[in-house]
Protein backbone atom coordinates (compact mmCIF):
# COMPACT_ATOMS: atom_id res chain seq x y z
CA UNK A 1 0.00 0.00 0.00
CA UNK A 2 1.05 3.33 -0.78
CA UNK A 3 1.75 5.92 1.79
CA UNK A 4 0.96 9.35 0.74
CA UNK A 5 2.02 12.74 2.95
CA UNK A 6 1.68 15.94 3.00
CA UNK A 7 3.64 18.31 5.39
CA UNK A 8 2.57 21.53 6.04
CA UNK A 9 1.36 22.28 2.51
CA UNK A 10 0.96 25.97 1.74
CA UNK A 11 -0.28 27.12 -1.66
CA UNK A 12 -0.88 31.37 -1.91
CA UNK A 13 -1.27 32.81 -5.81
CA UNK A 14 -0.25 36.21 -5.55
CA UNK A 15 -1.54 37.06 -2.36
CA UNK A 16 -4.36 34.79 -2.09
CA UNK A 17 -4.26 32.15 0.23
CA UNK A 18 -5.47 29.08 -1.61
CA UNK A 19 -4.46 26.51 1.66
CA UNK A 20 -2.28 26.80 4.20
CA UNK A 21 -0.45 24.11 6.34
CA UNK A 22 -2.38 21.13 5.34
CA UNK A 23 -0.95 17.91 7.06
CA UNK A 24 -1.93 14.83 6.58
CA UNK A 25 -0.73 10.69 6.54
CA UNK A 26 -2.95 8.35 3.93
CA UNK A 27 -1.50 5.07 4.32
CA UNK A 28 -4.74 2.79 4.26
CA UNK A 29 -7.65 1.74 1.85
CA UNK A 30 -10.78 4.08 1.11
CA UNK A 31 -12.60 6.55 -0.01
CA UNK A 32 -11.34 10.02 0.89
CA UNK A 33 -12.28 13.39 -0.18
CA UNK A 34 -11.83 16.71 -0.59
CA UNK A 35 -14.76 19.41 -0.22
CA UNK A 36 -14.85 22.68 -0.43
CA UNK A 37 -17.43 24.81 -2.67
CA UNK A 38 -16.39 26.13 -7.04
CA UNK A 39 -13.49 28.15 -6.39
CA UNK A 40 -12.14 26.97 -2.79
CA UNK A 41 -8.74 25.31 -4.27
CA UNK A 42 -9.65 21.35 -4.12
CA UNK A 43 -8.39 21.03 -7.83
CA UNK A 44 -5.34 23.30 -7.03
CA UNK A 45 -4.63 21.01 -3.77
CA UNK A 46 -5.16 17.88 -5.95
CA UNK A 47 -2.34 19.67 -8.86
CA UNK A 48 -0.20 20.09 -5.92
CA UNK A 49 -0.39 16.06 -4.69
CA UNK A 50 0.05 15.13 -8.46
CA UNK A 51 3.08 17.22 -9.09
CA UNK A 52 1.11 19.53 -12.05
CA UNK A 53 1.58 22.63 -9.65
CA UNK A 54 4.50 22.91 -6.74
CA UNK A 55 3.39 24.51 -2.95
CA UNK A 56 3.93 27.55 -2.21
CA UNK A 57 5.92 25.61 1.45
CA UNK A 58 5.18 22.17 2.88
CA UNK A 59 5.85 19.04 0.64
CA UNK A 60 4.11 16.11 -1.24
CA UNK A 61 5.71 12.31 -0.49
CA UNK A 62 4.84 9.17 -1.88
CA UNK A 63 6.12 6.24 -0.40
CA UNK A 64 5.68 2.57 0.19
CA UNK A 65 8.01 -0.26 2.23
CA UNK A 66 9.70 3.18 4.18
CA UNK A 67 11.06 3.97 0.36
CA UNK A 68 10.20 7.56 -1.14
CA UNK A 69 9.42 7.69 -4.27
CA UNK A 70 11.03 10.06 -6.25
CA UNK A 71 8.47 12.25 -8.20
CA UNK A 72 9.78 10.61 -11.87
CA UNK A 73 8.86 7.27 -9.67
CA UNK A 74 5.56 8.41 -8.39
CA UNK A 75 4.02 9.26 -11.88
CA UNK A 76 3.62 5.72 -12.14
CA UNK A 77 1.89 4.64 -8.63
CA UNK A 78 -1.14 6.71 -8.98
CA UNK A 79 -3.86 7.53 -11.23
CA UNK A 80 -5.41 10.86 -12.07
CA UNK A 81 -8.96 12.00 -14.13
CA UNK A 82 -10.21 15.39 -14.06
CA UNK A 83 -12.28 17.71 -16.34
CA UNK A 84 -9.84 19.94 -17.25
CA UNK A 85 -7.12 16.99 -18.45
CA UNK A 86 -7.14 16.76 -22.57
CA UNK A 87 -6.91 13.93 -23.97
CA UNK A 88 -5.18 13.67 -27.53
CA UNK A 89 -8.45 13.71 -29.75
CA UNK A 90 -6.69 12.36 -33.29
CA UNK A 91 -5.90 9.45 -31.20
CA UNK A 92 -8.69 6.76 -30.21
CA UNK A 93 -9.20 5.42 -26.39
CA UNK A 94 -7.03 2.60 -27.12
CA UNK A 95 -4.40 4.75 -28.19
CA UNK A 96 -4.23 7.45 -25.44
CA UNK A 97 -4.50 5.09 -22.42
CA UNK A 98 -1.41 3.25 -24.59
CA UNK A 99 0.18 5.84 -24.62
CA UNK A 100 0.23 7.28 -21.54
CA UNK A 101 1.22 4.12 -20.37
CA UNK A 102 3.89 2.85 -22.56
CA UNK A 103 5.67 7.07 -21.91
CA UNK A 104 5.81 5.58 -17.93
CA UNK A 105 8.00 2.74 -19.30
CA UNK A 106 4.57 0.79 -17.71
CA UNK A 107 2.94 -2.54 -19.78
CA UNK A 108 -0.17 -2.12 -21.40
CA UNK A 109 -2.73 -4.63 -20.37
CA UNK A 110 -5.01 -4.48 -23.09
CA UNK A 111 -7.29 -7.45 -21.73
CA UNK A 112 -7.86 -5.53 -18.24
CA UNK A 113 -8.24 -1.74 -20.28
CA UNK A 114 -11.02 -3.48 -22.46
CA UNK A 115 -12.69 -4.78 -19.25
CA UNK A 116 -12.68 -1.02 -17.81
CA UNK A 117 -13.56 0.20 -20.99
CA UNK A 118 -16.80 -2.77 -21.39
CA UNK A 119 -17.77 -1.24 -17.23
CA UNK A 120 -18.33 2.00 -18.92
CA UNK A 121 -19.61 1.01 -22.31
CA UNK A 122 -16.85 2.39 -24.88
CA UNK A 123 -15.39 -1.20 -25.71
CA UNK A 124 -17.20 -0.76 -28.96
CA UNK A 125 -15.87 2.46 -29.61
CA UNK A 126 -12.48 2.04 -28.52
CA UNK A 127 -10.49 2.32 -31.78
CA UNK A 128 -12.64 5.56 -32.85
CA UNK A 129 -10.77 9.16 -32.41
CA UNK A 130 -11.48 10.54 -29.37
CA UNK A 131 -12.62 13.82 -31.27
CA UNK A 132 -15.54 11.73 -32.38
CA UNK A 133 -16.89 11.57 -28.60
CA UNK A 134 -18.92 13.44 -26.30
CA UNK A 135 -17.58 15.12 -23.29
CA UNK A 136 -19.41 12.70 -21.26
CA UNK A 137 -17.74 10.22 -22.84
CA UNK A 138 -14.22 11.79 -22.92
CA UNK A 139 -14.90 12.39 -19.07
CA UNK A 140 -15.18 8.30 -19.04
CA UNK A 141 -12.25 7.45 -20.78
CA UNK A 142 -10.24 10.09 -18.22
CA UNK A 143 -11.65 8.22 -15.70
CA UNK A 144 -10.66 4.43 -17.45
CA UNK A 145 -7.05 6.45 -18.11
CA UNK A 146 -6.72 6.80 -14.03
CA UNK A 147 -7.32 3.02 -13.41
CA UNK A 148 -5.53 1.28 -16.52
CA UNK A 149 -2.03 1.04 -14.69
CA UNK A 150 -3.75 -0.71 -11.76
CA UNK A 151 -2.16 1.83 -9.48
CA UNK A 152 -2.16 2.04 -5.41
CA UNK A 153 -3.67 5.73 -5.12
CA UNK A 154 -6.50 7.11 -7.58
CA UNK A 155 -7.15 10.65 -7.27
CA UNK A 156 -10.59 12.32 -8.80
CA UNK A 157 -11.04 15.35 -9.18
CA UNK A 158 -14.62 16.00 -9.80
CA UNK A 159 -15.09 12.55 -11.30
CA UNK A 160 -19.05 12.65 -12.76
CA UNK A 161 -18.47 16.16 -13.96
CA UNK A 162 -20.25 16.02 -17.70
CA UNK A 163 -21.75 12.50 -16.54
CA UNK A 164 -25.19 10.67 -17.14
CA UNK A 165 -26.70 9.13 -14.06
CA UNK A 166 -25.53 5.79 -15.28
CA UNK A 167 -21.97 7.01 -15.92
CA UNK A 168 -22.05 8.39 -12.44
CA UNK A 169 -23.40 5.10 -11.28
CA UNK A 170 -20.44 2.93 -13.04
CA UNK A 171 -17.77 5.62 -11.42
CA UNK A 172 -18.91 5.22 -8.16
CA UNK A 173 -19.02 1.16 -8.31
CA UNK A 174 -15.49 1.29 -9.39
CA UNK A 175 -14.04 4.02 -6.81
CA UNK A 176 -16.06 1.31 -4.27
CA UNK A 177 -14.42 -1.49 -5.83
CA UNK A 178 -11.05 -0.15 -5.39
CA UNK A 179 -11.54 1.43 -2.51
CA UNK A 180 -11.28 -1.93 -0.83
CA UNK A 181 -7.89 -2.12 -1.86
CA UNK A 182 -6.42 1.52 -2.16
CA UNK A 183 -7.01 4.90 -1.66
CA UNK A 184 -9.35 7.01 -3.50
CA UNK A 185 -9.43 10.53 -3.49
CA UNK A 186 -12.36 12.79 -4.55
CA UNK A 187 -12.38 16.18 -5.33
CA UNK A 188 -15.45 17.48 -5.35
CA UNK A 189 -18.61 19.02 -3.73
CA UNK A 190 -21.16 16.93 -4.85
CA UNK A 191 -23.38 15.69 -1.71
CA UNK A 192 -23.71 12.33 -3.04
CA UNK A 193 -20.12 11.76 -3.31
CA UNK A 194 -18.97 13.11 -0.16
CA UNK A 195 -21.49 10.72 1.56
CA UNK A 196 -19.20 7.97 0.19
CA UNK A 197 -16.17 8.64 1.76
CA UNK A 198 -15.08 7.50 4.67
CA UNK A 199 -13.22 11.03 5.53
CA UNK A 200 -13.18 14.50 4.17
CA UNK A 201 -11.09 17.53 4.23
CA UNK A 202 -12.84 20.63 3.78
CA UNK A 203 -10.38 22.93 2.00
CA UNK A 204 -12.25 25.90 3.83
CA UNK A 205 -10.93 24.92 6.77
CA UNK A 206 -7.50 25.71 5.91
CA UNK A 207 -7.81 29.04 4.72
CA UNK A 208 -6.56 30.55 7.38
CA UNK A 209 -3.65 31.12 9.83
CA UNK A 210 -4.92 30.73 13.28
CA UNK A 211 -3.47 30.68 16.74
CA UNK A 212 -0.83 28.11 16.21
CA UNK A 213 -0.18 28.86 13.25
CA UNK A 214 -1.41 25.47 11.75
CA UNK A 215 -4.60 24.99 9.62
CA UNK A 216 -7.53 23.22 11.17
CA UNK A 217 -6.96 19.06 11.74
CA UNK A 218 -8.94 16.56 9.36
CA UNK B 1 14.42 6.77 -20.61
CA UNK B 2 15.14 6.54 -24.12
CA UNK B 3 12.65 4.31 -25.08
CA UNK B 4 10.00 6.47 -23.38
CA UNK B 5 10.85 9.34 -24.89
CA UNK B 6 10.92 7.57 -28.37
CA UNK B 7 7.19 6.83 -27.66
CA UNK B 8 6.64 10.69 -27.09
CA UNK B 9 8.56 11.03 -30.53
CA UNK B 10 5.73 8.44 -32.30
CA UNK B 11 3.06 9.60 -30.87
CA UNK B 12 3.96 13.27 -32.23
CA UNK B 13 4.98 12.00 -35.48
CA UNK B 14 1.18 9.63 -35.86
CA UNK B 15 0.02 13.41 -34.43
CA UNK B 16 1.82 15.11 -37.04
CA UNK B 17 0.52 12.51 -39.96
CA UNK B 18 -2.77 12.64 -38.89
CA UNK B 19 -3.33 16.58 -38.43
CA UNK B 20 -0.28 17.89 -40.97
CA UNK B 21 -0.30 20.55 -38.10
CA UNK B 22 3.64 21.36 -38.88
CA UNK B 23 3.92 20.15 -42.15
CA UNK B 24 1.56 21.92 -44.58
CA UNK B 25 3.73 25.04 -42.77
CA UNK B 26 6.61 24.40 -43.91
CA UNK B 27 6.35 22.69 -47.35
CA UNK B 28 4.39 26.09 -48.34
CA UNK B 29 6.67 28.42 -46.39
CA UNK B 30 9.81 26.56 -48.43
CA UNK B 31 7.99 26.46 -51.88
CA UNK B 32 6.91 30.95 -51.47
CA UNK B 33 10.39 31.69 -50.19
CA UNK B 34 12.18 30.03 -52.71
CA UNK B 35 10.23 31.18 -55.39
CA UNK B 36 10.26 34.70 -54.42
CA UNK B 37 14.41 34.46 -54.35
CA UNK B 38 14.30 32.85 -57.86
CA UNK B 39 11.77 35.90 -58.69
CA UNK B 40 14.11 38.63 -57.42
CA UNK B 41 17.05 37.01 -58.96
CA UNK B 42 15.53 36.68 -62.23
CA UNK B 43 18.39 36.83 -64.86
CA UNK B 44 20.99 38.57 -62.63
CA UNK B 45 23.72 36.01 -61.66
CA UNK B 46 24.59 35.74 -58.02
CA UNK B 47 27.82 35.24 -56.14
CA UNK B 48 28.64 32.01 -54.30
CA UNK B 49 28.57 34.08 -50.83
CA UNK B 50 25.33 35.54 -51.45
CA UNK B 51 24.03 31.92 -52.39
CA UNK B 52 25.33 30.35 -49.19
CA UNK B 53 23.65 33.16 -47.64
CA UNK B 54 20.30 32.85 -49.19
CA UNK B 55 20.34 29.26 -48.25
CA UNK B 56 20.42 29.88 -44.51
CA UNK B 57 18.31 32.27 -44.88
CA UNK B 58 15.47 30.17 -46.14
CA UNK B 59 16.05 27.77 -43.49
CA UNK B 60 16.41 29.80 -40.68
CA UNK B 61 12.69 31.53 -41.35
CA UNK B 62 11.39 27.68 -42.14
CA UNK B 63 12.35 26.63 -39.41
CA UNK B 64 10.63 29.62 -37.57
CA UNK B 65 7.33 28.66 -39.49
CA UNK B 66 7.25 25.48 -38.06
CA UNK B 67 9.46 24.18 -34.92
CA UNK B 68 7.56 25.87 -32.57
CA UNK B 69 4.72 23.49 -33.28
CA UNK B 70 5.89 20.24 -31.00
CA UNK B 71 5.36 22.52 -27.36
CA UNK B 72 2.88 24.83 -28.95
CA UNK B 73 0.25 22.46 -30.00
CA UNK B 74 0.75 20.63 -27.08
CA UNK B 75 -0.29 24.18 -25.11
CA UNK B 76 -2.99 25.84 -27.66
CA UNK B 77 -4.86 21.80 -27.24
CA UNK B 78 -4.42 21.94 -23.28
CA UNK B 79 -2.37 18.65 -23.68
CA UNK B 80 0.32 19.84 -21.72
CA UNK B 81 -1.26 18.73 -18.72
CA UNK B 82 -1.58 15.35 -19.48
CA UNK B 83 2.05 15.37 -20.48
CA UNK B 84 3.42 16.91 -17.36
CA UNK B 85 1.40 14.05 -15.52
CA UNK B 86 2.77 11.02 -17.14
CA UNK B 87 6.16 11.80 -18.28
CA UNK B 88 9.50 13.48 -16.69
CA UNK B 89 10.80 16.65 -18.05
CA UNK B 90 13.78 14.56 -19.31
CA UNK B 91 12.00 12.33 -21.57
CA UNK B 92 9.60 15.34 -22.83
CA UNK B 93 12.55 17.24 -23.71
CA UNK B 94 13.68 14.16 -25.32
CA UNK B 95 11.25 13.29 -26.93
CA UNK B 96 10.81 16.87 -28.84
CA UNK B 97 14.01 17.00 -29.39
CA UNK B 98 13.92 13.89 -31.94
CA UNK B 99 10.84 15.10 -33.39
CA UNK B 100 12.17 18.51 -34.08
CA UNK B 101 15.69 16.65 -35.27
CA UNK B 102 13.50 14.25 -38.06
CA UNK B 103 11.36 17.29 -38.96
CA UNK B 104 14.73 19.59 -39.38
CA UNK B 105 16.51 17.31 -40.93
CA UNK B 106 13.51 16.53 -43.29
CA UNK B 107 12.75 19.72 -44.31
CA UNK B 108 16.22 21.27 -44.60
CA UNK B 109 16.97 18.27 -47.25
CA UNK B 110 14.05 19.01 -48.95
CA UNK B 111 15.38 22.81 -49.44
CA UNK B 112 18.96 21.54 -50.31
CA UNK B 113 17.60 19.87 -53.03
CA UNK B 114 15.40 22.57 -54.34
CA UNK B 115 17.87 24.88 -53.76
CA UNK B 116 20.90 23.11 -55.47
CA UNK B 117 18.38 22.47 -58.53
CA UNK B 118 16.98 26.02 -58.85
CA UNK B 119 20.18 28.17 -58.03
CA UNK B 120 22.95 27.94 -60.57
CA UNK B 121 25.03 30.05 -57.75
CA UNK B 122 25.14 27.05 -55.37
CA UNK B 123 27.77 24.88 -56.65
CA UNK B 124 29.44 23.20 -53.08
CA UNK B 125 33.40 22.15 -54.82
CA UNK B 126 33.49 20.34 -50.88
CA UNK B 127 30.54 18.21 -50.86
CA UNK B 128 31.38 16.51 -47.77
CA UNK B 129 32.68 19.00 -45.65
CA UNK B 130 29.16 20.81 -46.14
CA UNK B 131 27.69 17.97 -45.47
CA UNK B 132 29.04 17.40 -41.95
CA UNK B 133 28.74 20.89 -41.70
CA UNK B 134 24.77 20.56 -42.51
CA UNK B 135 24.22 17.76 -40.20
CA UNK B 136 25.68 19.80 -37.04
CA UNK B 137 24.02 22.81 -38.13
CA UNK B 138 20.61 20.93 -38.11
CA UNK B 139 21.74 19.32 -34.99
CA UNK B 140 22.02 22.64 -33.10
CA UNK B 141 18.72 24.31 -35.08
CA UNK B 142 16.69 21.53 -33.21
CA UNK B 143 18.36 21.86 -29.84
CA UNK B 144 18.19 25.47 -30.08
CA UNK B 145 14.77 25.57 -31.44
CA UNK B 146 13.10 23.23 -29.35
CA UNK B 147 13.76 24.57 -25.77
CA UNK B 148 13.06 28.24 -27.29
CA UNK B 149 9.31 26.45 -29.00
CA UNK B 150 8.92 25.33 -24.98
CA UNK B 151 9.91 29.03 -23.19
CA UNK B 152 7.44 30.72 -26.05
CA UNK B 153 4.92 27.97 -26.11
CA UNK B 154 3.99 29.58 -22.63
CA UNK B 155 3.61 33.24 -23.93
CA UNK B 156 0.35 35.00 -25.43
CA UNK B 157 1.89 36.32 -28.51
CA UNK B 158 4.40 32.64 -30.08
CA UNK B 159 3.94 33.76 -33.76
CA UNK B 160 6.32 37.36 -32.47
CA UNK B 161 7.99 35.92 -29.28
CA UNK B 162 9.69 32.95 -31.32
CA UNK B 163 11.68 34.60 -34.47
CA UNK B 164 12.56 37.31 -31.77
CA UNK B 165 13.69 34.97 -28.85
CA UNK B 166 15.55 32.66 -31.88
CA UNK B 167 17.64 34.92 -33.59
CA UNK B 168 20.19 36.13 -31.32
CA UNK B 169 20.56 32.59 -29.79
CA UNK B 170 20.63 31.34 -33.90
CA UNK B 171 22.68 34.09 -35.32
CA UNK B 172 25.95 32.69 -34.05
CA UNK B 173 24.89 29.33 -35.28
CA UNK B 174 23.79 31.05 -38.83
CA UNK B 175 26.84 32.85 -39.24
CA UNK B 176 29.17 29.66 -38.93
CA UNK B 177 27.52 27.94 -41.49
CA UNK B 178 27.44 30.52 -43.87
CA UNK B 179 30.54 30.82 -43.72
CA UNK B 180 31.49 27.11 -43.71
CA UNK B 181 28.75 26.75 -46.88
CA UNK B 182 30.82 30.14 -48.33
CA UNK B 183 34.10 28.12 -48.06
CA UNK B 184 32.75 24.63 -49.18
CA UNK B 185 31.47 26.68 -52.29
CA UNK B 186 35.32 27.75 -52.43
CA UNK B 187 36.63 24.27 -52.37
CA UNK B 188 38.49 24.83 -49.02
CA UNK B 189 40.24 21.88 -47.30
CA UNK B 190 39.30 21.44 -43.58
CA UNK B 191 42.08 22.94 -41.59
CA UNK B 192 40.89 26.26 -43.01
CA UNK B 193 37.20 25.76 -41.59
CA UNK B 194 38.57 23.60 -38.15
CA UNK B 195 37.81 26.90 -36.14
CA UNK B 196 34.05 27.35 -37.47
CA UNK B 197 33.47 23.66 -37.01
CA UNK B 198 34.93 22.94 -34.21
CA UNK B 199 32.68 26.55 -32.71
CA UNK B 200 29.72 24.42 -34.47
CA UNK B 201 30.56 21.04 -32.16
CA UNK B 202 30.84 23.82 -29.07
CA UNK B 203 27.75 25.28 -29.46
CA UNK B 204 25.65 22.00 -30.38
CA UNK B 205 27.04 21.26 -26.71
CA UNK B 206 26.27 24.11 -24.91
CA UNK B 207 22.81 24.02 -26.01
CA UNK B 208 21.98 20.79 -25.29
CA UNK B 209 23.25 21.26 -21.70
CA UNK B 210 21.34 24.27 -21.26
CA UNK B 211 18.41 22.73 -22.51
CA UNK B 212 18.59 19.78 -20.40
CA UNK B 213 19.67 21.95 -17.09
CA UNK B 214 16.68 24.54 -17.66
CA UNK B 215 14.34 22.78 -18.70
CA UNK B 216 13.07 21.41 -15.47
CA UNK B 217 11.78 24.96 -14.78
CA UNK B 218 10.40 25.94 -17.85
CA UNK B 219 8.24 22.56 -18.43
CA UNK B 220 6.40 22.64 -14.67
CA UNK B 221 4.06 25.96 -14.03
Amino acid sequence: MIKLELKELTKIFERRVIFRNISLIKDAPGLFGVAGPNGSGKSTLVKVITGLLSPTSGSVAFSAGGREFSPGEAINHFGFASPYLVLYDEFSARENIEFSMKIRGLQFDEAYVDELLQHFSLLKRKNDPVRAYSSGMKQRLKVISAFAHKPELVILDEPTANLDSEGKARVYELAKIAAAEKLVIFATNEEDELAMCNEVLNINDYKLNNNTGKGAKV
Amino acid sequence: MIKRALWLFNKDLVSELRTRYAINALAMFIIVTISVILFAIGQEKISHALAAGLLWVVIFFSAMSGLSRAFVSEEERGTNLLLQLVASPTVVLTGKLFYNLILVFTMNMVILVLYSALFDAFALKNVFLFLASFVLGNTGLAFASTIIASIIAKANSKGTLYPVLSFPILLPLLLMLVEITKKCSDGVAFGEIAPEFFALVSYNVIMATASYMLFDFIWKE
